[in-house]
């Protein structure tokens, strides 16, 4: 953004120009400093980092120079390390940022010919948004998909039944595959009894949180304060984690339908889609849906002639995983810094724009349709009686086939490895960078929100991420560790300083130089985790220090190096 | 000789002083602080309800002229059932809650809060802190010694999301030169421990002038200019309502910070007076630090109602006519 | 500005235009507070029919403000449960000043937006004391506590207490001095802080009359321009930091100001130099005291008696009135307007009509000329030019962009300026937040931009206040 382009948005926005460069210093996509006007965000995180991450960073080094060259010397590309970018099942990925007259964001991935393809596309960038739709043969991209989503035309899922079956960009294909079926019961019913039947689900929000989604409805409908807002939290940035990302790539209709039921049923007009900035194709098929759905009065001022308004926005992140927080969020589409409020309020009080607010993850909403289909009660005789339903599990790392798996809750850890097919594991990190590891002895704990809680671990967002025994997991947590320090907002103490605090010790750890003894160092790591978790802000402090601890302390990883 | 109705006669006064409309008081709310029932005022907050009956909690980033921004954590406090510890400063009382002011959860948090700032911000000119990381046991050098500082505004440009990766041997701090862009007054951002106090007084709060931001993101986090500029090319006004609310002296007069630096500062022998700015019909408070019968500083009370301890250029800096011509470079 | 919802940029001068054509729609749209009218005040008929001219078309003509936002303004502040109307010199310092300020109150008594919390009309001072001053007598008709010179029964407590008949006729205001000068009726001044030399208008003019005096004196902390010209200078210390005392602000506080410091050397407080100046004259006052005096004050003036420094003290500040010790001050004024039954006597909406500036535009001077000040600047600069402002930049005319462009002027020219009265060299600025046809000036840089030569000395006849506010000007480019 150049000063030119920063003044007139000041003016156009009349926002202070001093707050102007205050949120566009947050976002690691934008950037204030001259940029080539191709540059390549080469994913360096845990899940690449196992499958060649960091050696293709180190080739790209040696072709290019240093990461983050910037646009002074005229040169016409660069490259960037980036955090996650969300493509863990088809690792290693990068993204092509392309400006000028038509911008885009292009995903490649996997890249599986060294630094020959993403050199490739830094000089003539592929006119597509992900290298997966390059192939022209059906047959092949079919074959890509179920790469991805490896149950690909099983019987019996829920989920991801449409995917790689029914053509994402045709509405038409949609409903004719069960599609706006819930929307239909919804409206036949009213949007009280769609709140009984999401309750009676027993429906848990599959961010991370595992808030039960019909209180949430129920308390937004009713508040008194309007205009309602309906947010859909599709800044999936948790390491690990990729299922919104399929889900609205594959099957973006659903997502739409859920929104829209979601929208009838709490009173919201207007729905937000807060889109991560790394997700190009989701983006474009979003879009793409949206449009259809408008265009046959399936948003609109009058959805589906049955006398409610709903109608969807897209908001497009721009790089800051603190956005997925559903406070900093909002205050991301509001156009500000995405720093996470205090809460309470609530977000079903006080949420974006100050209004009542139903926040909703892609995978709980793309739950509903089915639901509604299926009945609330039946739908919540899936799974165990504390975790309902079906899930969506990302599993990668070290598997013979990572990708999106569905299963009812209650599948144990080892099952879900058998179905992937997992060599012996030294660990596996379950939720993702603010999740915890389990060892090898863990692999028997089923899969649910309580089954979890009782091992000390937690879902999170369905992340299962495997290492086998030749990873350098002392690396994988330096690394986490790295990720909080760079995506923390910075607003509180505990977590701007402590997430800084946490890296340098794990740096002296994997140096084995600790500062005094090592008991200190420990005790110092449990300081830092304990007041991080206490007293920071927001989860994302709350959480910085879980995996590493986990990591230390639970599979002694540290004791065993050193 | 004619009259003049109203003015020539005064009319006679209301039959009782006129008041400010009452504000309809929430229901008292019963809670339990460190043991101890209590009743206190609905929709106070923790910080409110607990001082009111004299129990200390501490505070940094607070001040009851600003809106609560709970980012330092220093007043944290342990609510039963509450899985994380909350802002006392933010937090309203709810009925029945229990709060414990200095748990030893409390306490852990607290001597953390101070031992991070204080092993990555200069506190010297902070002496409330010191009191404080007493009180609490903090020990800032268990995170090895001070990294070199940052070079003159590289802090500034670095970029979100990106860092350099760091060996651990020494603590990485906000240290880096002291910005002096005009005569009035200097940003030490080493001294900065972010608690936003600056921005909210030059922002919604007080002055409405919205020349500093937040800018980056994380450690990288600053209070920054548009673009980084020096403060004449920004759209400060010299109001100094940012020195008024900061609580490390990073923002400070010209002068005290150039009597530090030449030694001759000496708060033993300054004596403080209050009077009124001889500029407009505001009518601000001013505190005149006086030394060696020269007004070294200005500040205002923040308990004055006129405009609860927030000036003008006018007021903060505009004292010097009374002083001998050439004396100093201000 | 910047932050307003509403912006009625006028042509100056066209405030009464513009009032009375708020009126006339609050009336024609059924807002104004009838039982406020019926109850609390007089004249409304003839009110009404004096604003009936006032149409949105007229005003809009005359004031260059839209009929539009003209009928918002009308209408939101008639349906605001709370809204206060704040002026400052722009509605002061013009030839029909007091006209300019009934037209205002006319629409608080027409919308009943007076003597109620978060109500009400406000001039903000624009100097610490100038409440004060009025306050404590400093106007030609009124002793302290603005008891009226012609009312016996107040003159006669004054001469009681201070053993003297005190003249029952009102003085003269500034600008009837400055007439007083001409006709040399008025032969000696005493002037204590202030600098008319640089701050009269019509500067030329001023400086003659007082270069004819027989005597001046200047009592200054300072050698100004006026000092310069004087017989005898009285050094004098700073009131606010160097002395003990009494400041009034605009909201009507009585506040405390204290010695800081040691005043320079040879240097006295005003206390002291009166004394002294009695003792010289023959009467000792004893010894100067600022509380003492105040007390004095207190015992006289009936609105500041329950004000002692104890309590100044420990309220800081009250407000007056202020009539005994349990008194808490009055927060706002008239609010015995809404008693009923009403409490005193009613008030009279006053019907004015629009009168242009006197320094009319035309084809020689087709600009307007304002003048006013800056943030960091302070009137004729003696105070505030001693401190090193970030923000100074010295004298400009600042223009609109279009008027710029008409003129071809770019920015940083210098130009010459010219009045019907003189004329003067100044550096030429852009400034967007000024309409067309519309030009602004400071006086902060006397020294180095005389401004005041410009200006015009044609004064309202009630408050004596000049027509600073609208200059005719033309520009000149130089060697073109």
């Amino acid at each position: 953004m150049s000063q030119g382009a920063l003044n007139y948005i000041s003016r156009r926005l009349t926002v202070p120009p001093a707050e102007l460069w205050g949120v566009v210093t947050f976002y690691h996509l934008l950037s204030t400093k001259p940029r080539p006007p191709i540059v390549a965000h080469v994913c360096d995180d845990i899940a690449c980092r196992i499958h060649g991450g960091e050696a293709l960073c180190e080739s790209l080094e040696q072709i290019m120079g240093p990461p983050g060259a910037h646009g002074e010397n005229g040169r016409a590309t660069a490259w960037m390390r980036s955090p996650c970018l969300g493509q863990c099942e088809r690792a290693p990925a990068a993204l092509l940022t392309v400006a000028g007259e038509r911008p885009r964001t292009i995903t490649l991935a996997p890249v599986e010919d060294g630094t020959a393809s993403i050199v490739d596309a830094l000089r003539d960038p592929p006119d597509t948004t992900d290298t997966r739709l390059g192939a022209r043969a059906p047959d092949e991209r079919q074959r890509r998909v179920s790469r991805s989503v490896p149950q690909v035309g099983q019987a019996g899922m829920r989920l991801i039944g449409r995917i790689g079956r029914v053509d994402p960009t045709s509405l038409e294909a949609y409903r004719a595959s069960e599609g706006y079926r819930g929307l239909a019961r919804a409206v036949e019913i009213g949007p009280a009894a769609v709140i009984a039947e999401v309750v009676a689900s027993k429906l848990l929000g599959r961010g991370g949180a595992a808030f039960p989604t019909g209180r949430k409805w129920d308390a937004v409908a009713k508040a008194e304060a309007r205009p309602h807002y309906l947010v859909c939290n599709a800044d999936e940035s948790e390491p690990g984690t990729f299922k919104d990302r399929l889900l609205m790539e594959e099957d973006p209709f659903a997502l739409i339908e859920g929104m829209t039921v979601a929208g009838y049923a709490t009173g919201c007009e207007r729905g937000y889609l807060y889109l991560r900035g790394e997700y190009p194709l989701a983006a474009e098929r979003m879009a793409g849906a949206i449009a259809a759905a408008r265009a046959a009065g399936l948003l609109g001022a009058d959805v589906m002639g049955a006398g409610f308004e709903f109608d969807i926005e897209i908001r497009r992140g721009a790089g800051a995983y603190i956005c997925g927080e559903e406070t900093a969020l909002f205050n991301s589409i509001e156009g500000k810094r995405g720093e996470p409020r205090n809460k309470p309020p609530f977000p079903v009080q006080v949420g974006l724009f100050g209004r009542p607010t139903v926040v909703n993850n892609v995978e709980t909403l793309v739950n509903v349709p089915a639901l509604l289909r299926e009945g609330g009660a039946a739908y919540g005789g899936i799974g165990t009686e504390g975790s309902t339903g079906p899930k969506l599990f990302c599993v990668s790392g070290e598997v013979a086939r990572p990708g999106l798996y569905e299963a009812p809750f209650g599948i144990t850890l080892r099952q879900l490895l058998d179905l992937a097919g997992a060599a012996p594991v030294r660990a596996v990190l379950l939720g993702g960078a603010a999740g915890v590891f389990v060892g090898p002895a863990d692999l028997d704990v089923p899969l649910t929100f309580e089954g979890t809680r009782a091992i000390g671990a937690t879902l999170g967002s369905g992340v299962i991420m495997v290492f086998g025994e030749s990873v350098d997991l002392l690396d994988i947590v330096r690394r986490i560790a790295e990720f909080f320090r760079d995506e923390s907002c910075g607003q509180c103490v505990p977590c701007r300083v402590g997430t800084v605090r946490q890296e340098e010790l794990l740096a002296r750890l994997r140096a084995r130089r600790p500062l005094g003894s090592d008991a200190e160092e420990m005790a110092l790591l449990k300081d830092l985790g304990q007041v991080m978790r206490d007293a920071s802000i927001c989860g994302l402090g709350q959480t910085a220090s879980s995996a590493v601890e986990s990591a230390i302390f639970r599979l002694s990883i540290a004791g065993r190096r050193a | 000789m004619k009259p003049e109705p109203i003015w020539f006669q005064p009319p006679p006064p209301p039959s009782r002083p006129p008041a400010a409309p009452g504000r309809p008081a929430a229901p008292p709310v019963e809670v339990v602080i460190d043991g101890q029932r209590a009743t206190v005022p609905g929709g106070s907050t923790i910080l409110d309800a607990c001082r009111a009956r004299g129990v200390d909690i501490p505070t940094l980033c607070f001040l009851p002229t600003l809106t609560p921004v709970n980012v330092c954590r220093v007043c944290v406090v342990e609510v039963t059932g509450s899985r994380v510890l909350v802002p006392a400063c933010s937090r309203r009382v709810e009925p029945g809650m229990t709060i414990s002011t200095e748990s030893e959860r409390v306490r852990v948090s607290r001597r953390m809060v101070l031992e991070l700032l204080a092993s990555s911000v200069d506190l010297s000119t902070a002496p409330g802190l010191h009191d404080m990381m007493t009180r609490y046991g903090a020990q800032p050098e268990r995170y090895g010694p001070a990294a070199v500082p940052a070079a003159a505004g590289a802090r500034d440009r670095r970029e979100p999301g990106h860092h350099q990766a760091p060996d651990g041997a020494r603590a990485e701090t906000v240290a880096q030169p002291v910005k002096v862009d005009n005569d009035l007054y200097i940003r030490d951002y080493s001294k900065c421990v972010l608690c936003y106090k600056c921005v909210e007084a030059c922002g919604v709060d007080a002055q409405n002038t919205f020349a500093i931001a937040v800018a980056g993101r994380g450690f990288d986090a600053r209070i920054s200019t548009e673009a980084d500029v020096p403060l004449p090319d920004s759209a400060c006004v010299y109001c100094g309502n940012c020195i008024g609310v900061c609580p490390t002296g990073a923002l400070m007069f010209k002068r005290e910070h150039d009597m530090r630096a030449a030694g001759t500062w000496d708060e033993s022998k300054q004596r403080t007076t209050d009077t009124i700015c001889p500029y407009c019909g505001v009518g601000c408070t001013l505190s005149l630090h006086v030394q060696d019968n020269r007004i070294v500083k200005v500040t205002s009370p923040a308990d004055v109602s006129v405009t609860g301890g927030h000036l003008c250029i006018k007021g903060r800096f505009g004292f010097t006519f009374v002083e001998p011509p050439g004396k100093d470079s201000d | 500005m910047q932050w307003a919802e509403l912006w009625a940029s006028l042509d100056v001068g066209s405030d009464i235009a513009l009032a009375n054509a708020i009126g006339r729609e609050i009336i024609a749209a059924g807002l104004e507070h009838r039982e406020f009218i019926e109850n609390a005040t007089t004249g409304f008929d003839d009110y009404r029919r004096g604003v009936e001219p006032y149409t949105l078309a007229y005003a809009e003509r005359e004031t260059g403000v839209p009929a539009d936002v003209i009928r918002t303004m009308a209408h939101e502040y008639a349906r605001a449960p709370r809204a206060m109307i704040c002026w400052t010199l722009g509605i002061t310092e013009h030839h029909n000043a007091v006209d300019n300020v009934l037209a205002l109150v006319n629409l608080s008594l027409l919308t009943g937006h007076v003597g109620r919390y978060g109500s009400g009309l406000n001039p903000l001072r624009g100097q610490n004391n100038v409440q004060g001053g009025g306050d404590m007598g400093a106007l030609p008709d009124r002793l302290p506590g603005f008891q009226h010179v012609e009312n016996d029964e107040f003159r006669s407590k004054f001469d009681r207490a201070w053993g003297v008949a005190v003249p029952p006729e009102r003085g003269w205001h500034l600008s009837q001095m400055f007439e007083a000068m001409e006709r040399g009726d008025l032969r000696a001044l005493y002037v204590i802080g202030e600098n008319p030399l640089q701050s009269e208008a019509d500067q030329n003019h001023a400086r003659h009359l007082l270069e004819g005096l027989d005597f001046l004196v200047a009592q200054d902390l300072f050698l100004t321009k006026t000092a310069e010209l004087a017989h005898v200078v009285l050094p004098a210390s700073a009131a606010w930091c160097e002395s003990e005392g009494t400041v009034t602000n605009s909201e009507r506080r009585v506040q405390r100001v204290r010695k800081a410091i040691e005043a320079p050397a040879g240097s006295r407080d005003d206390l002291t130099i009166l004394f002294d100046l009695a003792r010289r004259l023959g009467r000792n006052w004893g010894r100067p005291d600022a509380e003492t005096i105040w007390n004095e004050v207190r015992r006289l003036s009936p609105m500041h008696a329950g004000m002692s420094y104890a309590r100044l003290e420990k309220h800081g500040g009250l407000q007056w009135p202020c009539y005994d010790e349990e008194h808490p001050g009055e927060l706002f004024l008239h609010s015995r307007l809404w008693e009923r039954p009403l409490r005193g006597p009613r008030v009279a909406f006053v019907p004015v009509e629009h009168d242009p500036p006197v320094d009319r535009l035309d084809a020689e001077f087709p600009l307007r000329l304002t003048t006013g000040r800056r943030l960091d600047e302070y009137n004729t600069g003696v105070q505030s030019s001693a401190y090193h402002s970030p923000l100074r930049r010295g004298e400009s005319l600042d223009v609109s962009p279009e008027d710029a462009d008409r003129y071809g002027l770019s920015e940083g020219e210098v130009v010459r300026v010219r009045s019907r009265r003189g004329a003067v060299e100044v550096p030429v600025r852009l400034d967007e937040g000024l309409r067309p046809g519309l030009t602004f000036m400071t006086l902060h840089f006397p020294d180095d931009v005389a401004t005041n030569v410009l200006t015009i000395d044609a004064t309202d006849p009630k408050s004596g206040t000049a027509e600073f506010k609208a200059t005719a000007i033309r520009i000149e480019r130089l060697g073109v």
